[in-house]
């Protein structure tokens, strides 16, 4: 059926591109040509290989050689050595590209089809909740336990011990929760999750169900999801049908079942004490811990809450071992950690990651490096709650301990990469803006406290600051993480205090010089046209939309700063780089 | 729907299902079944996955290829998207990006009657555990 006998793979992602992988693709035909094979082996431009740092990279089909640091000249070399003779090129050739992720919570996303239970019955689905009746309640929570599996909602806390204190506290009722209440901005990993593989987080939440002595379930899910919720809905009835869900599961005597919620979006109800009210009907705000949930949750009653990747991650441990988990990661950060790629990268995506790899892989391997072939300046992890992490921490394996050590935290998994074009303090107001408008409102700190914080912030930004505003900033952010009832408020100054520590030189110049390095900030910025280089064309001049711009045809223009918008519409029109932002 | 009684049960239910996708995935015939999985997330979805899919239902139909077009989750590569894997019989699965309906009637009349390959494909980047 094949036409072509075989195909050379040339990478067309951006950093190859960028380093002239289409003038190898070009080379690579003009060779073919001259040895008459044009119509035998095919040259193909692909996406990413995800390994940019030793590209551009070019892979030969079918025998899946892959050859790294290719150069233009290297075409001639590859057709007769490798396509004439059947040689491979030893001096370009890559022993083996070795992958950088690791699916687990994601192994059936974008596998099976997440309408059909019978898809992850074909992958092993509700296996281990067999396994789990078999070695009893006790056994499991040892297993999870030994696992070292910590919660992926951003805290961290293990998730075995967790369900050790719910399974321990007697009742005649209790409650396992999933939270699926992803609010950060920018983040969708719980979301991929159950649109791609709804069942195992049921089956997870019906093994949890089991281990701490729960006959109810609730997910709690947003309802901005409508797809999440109607394919979980589906699921549901599946598990239903097939007696997975229900009475006498699997033969064993235990009894569960699922219900949904649905949240409005308010970001503080993703803490769990503020979820639980929620889902009782009250105010979503939190209340002080302890009690905690595994004590007293839902109804008052014993209840265990996890988020969504992580329940998605329990199956598999049961599966295949608490050992092989634990064998993943790090010494205290096991397994892996799906991440939401975003912002100033080439490869914006989802990823999934074994725990430990370094900010470098991730950015510049996995995610293509940084679009337009910009600087990198700053990644931003754990949302309204993390902080920046800088060039400083390119090298630093990812896990929990040591993002909180690098001054930001695991979050639930965005990760926004920016470039020499962001501005640190508007970074730090846009996730303040953030947390004032999802302030729940009931505890001071945080109510007036990060308003405040969010006011001192818009004046650096329109260069009206001063330095004992800045002492005052950080003093006011340390009263707040130090007062504030729950965990919004505890971390929401996080975004000012890492940019202060790691761009403090910006601010500095913002208050002092009034600048913007990254010309970011309106107020701060200045149209100004070069003399020189304008030729006096009219073409800024007709395009202002207030008519700022003045000067006599073939004459150098001039901008009136008091009348400027900024709009930035005549540095578009110039053909002559004559404008310039000071 | 009979009930699952045990683990037992289970695990011969998988061993159905799992010579049953093969079925699907491979056909009666091995030689002419194409497996087609359009990654059917929000994302995807936003970006006109939907109608890629129903294209190439339609079209697949319209010109008598045995094909088999199943939705699936986000398979990762937000910034291609839409994605679709293609399976051809006793092939590796492609993964292509930037599906819009001229590329998947380049990728029906190219790849998948003729198995030659199109621009735009997407390495897999990630190994998944084995169940």
């Amino acid at each position: 059926m094949a036409k072509y006998k075989s195909h050379i793979l040339v990478c067309g992602g951006t950093s190859c591109q960028s380093s002239k992988s289409l003038s190898i693709a070009e080379s690579l035909k003009v060779e073919l040509a001259a040895n008459g094979l044009e119509n035998d082996v095919q040259v193909i431009l692909t996406g990413c290989f995800g390994f940019c740092e030793e590209g551009p990279v070019v892979k030969v089909l079918p025998d899946n050689t892959i050859y790294t640091k290719v150069k233009s000249s290297d075409a001639t070399k590859i057709v007769n050595e490798h396509i004439v003779k059947g040689v491979q090129v030893k001096s370009l050739q890559h022993e083996k590209l070795n992958k950088k992720q690791i699916r687990i919570a994601l192994r059936n996303c974008g596998v099976i089809d997440p309408e059909k239970i019978e898809d992850y019955f074909a992958r092993d689905g509700y296996q281990a909740l067999g396994l789990v009746f078999n070695m009893g309640a006790q056994v499991a929570i040892t297993e999870m336990k030994k696992s070292g599996l910590r919660g992926r909602g951003g805290g961290g806390f293990p998730t075995g011990l967790k369900w050790e204190f719910a399974h321990k506290n007697q009742s005649d009722q209790k409650y396992v929760v999933c939270n699926a209440d992803e609010g950060d901005p920018g983040a969708f990993m719980d979301r991929s999750i159950l649109e791609g593989d709804p069942h195992s987080v049921i089956e997870a939440m019906t093994i949890n169900g089991f281990c701490i002595g729960a006959t109810k379930g609730l997910i709690y899910i947003r309802a901005e999801y409508p797809l999440a919720i109607e394919r979980l809905k589906i699921a549901i009835n599946q598990a239903r049908e097939y007696g997975l869900l229900g009475n006498d599961i699997l033969g064993s005597g235990f009894n569960f079942d699922l219900e949904l919620r649905y949240g409005a979006g308010a970001f503080v109800c993703g803490e769990e004490t503020a979820l639980i009210h929620s889902m009782e009907g009250d105010r979503g705000e939190p209340t002080v811990k302890p009690p905690f949930p595994a004590e007293s949750g839902y109804l008052g009653k014993p209840t265990n809450v996890n988020n969504v990747e992580t329940f998605a991650n329990v199956p598999v441990i049961y599966l295949k071992g608490a050992e092989w988990f634990s064998s993943i990661g790090t010494e205290k950060s096991k397994g892996t950690k799906v991440f939401a790629l975003a912002g100033k990268i080439n490869n914006v995506g989802l990823i999934e990651v074994p725990m430990g790899i370094t900010l470098r892989e991730v950015i510049y391997e996995i995610g293509g490096g940084i679009k337009d072939g910009k600087k990198f300046k700053a990644v931003q992890t754990g949302g309204p709650s993390g902080g920046c992490l800088t060039e400083k921490h390119l090298d630093t394996p990812i896990d929990y301990d040591n993002l909180i050590a690098a001054g930001s935290m695991m979050g639930s998994g965005g990760m926004i990469v920016m470039d020499e074009d962001d501005c640190m303090v508007s970074v730090a107001k846009f996730y303040l803006d953030f947390t004032v408008e999802e302030s729940c409102g009931k505890c001071s700190p945080c109510r007036i406290g990060n308003k405040r914080l969010y006011e001192v912030l818009e004046r650096i930004c329109e260069g009206k600051g001063t330095m004992e505003e800045l002492d005052r900033l950080r003093n006011l952010s340390h009263v707040i993480k130090d007062a504030s009832l729950c965990g919004l408020g505890q971390t929401s100054p996080n975004p000012v205090l890492s940019t202060m520590d790691n761009f403090y030189e910006e601010y500095l110049e913002h208050v002092k010089d009034h600048k913007c390095r990254a010309g970011q900030c309106k107020a701060l910025m200045h149209y100004v046209i070069d003399a020189e280089a304008c030729v006096g064309c009219t073409a800024c001049a007709r395009v202002c939309p207030v008519n700022a711009i003045s000067g006599d045809r073939k004459m150098p223009h001039v901008i009136d700063a008091a009348i400027c918008i900024k709009c930035g519409a005549c540095m578009e029109k110039c053909k002559f780089n004559a404008i310039n932002i000071q | 729907m009979a009930k699952v009684k045990s683990l037992a049960d289970l695990k011969k239910l998988r061993e159905q299902l799992q010579s049953k996708l093969e079925l699907r995935e491979k056909g009666q015939d091995p030689d002419s079944r194409v497996q087609i999985k359009v990654a059917m997330a929000t994302c995807g979805i936003a970006s006109g996955a939907k109608t890629v899919m129903e294209f190439l239902s339609e079209e697949l139909e319209k010109r008598s290829i045995d094909a088999m077009v199943t939705q699936t989750g986000c398979m990762g590569y937000c910034y291609a998207e839409p994605t679709i894997e293609v399976k051809l019989p006793n092939q590796e699965p492609v993964v292509f990006g930037y599906v819009d309906n001229q590329k998947a009637d380049e990728i029906i009349e190219k790849y998948i009657k003729n198995g030659e390959l199109v621009d735009g494909i997407i390495p897999k980047n990630y190994n998944s555990i084995d169940n």
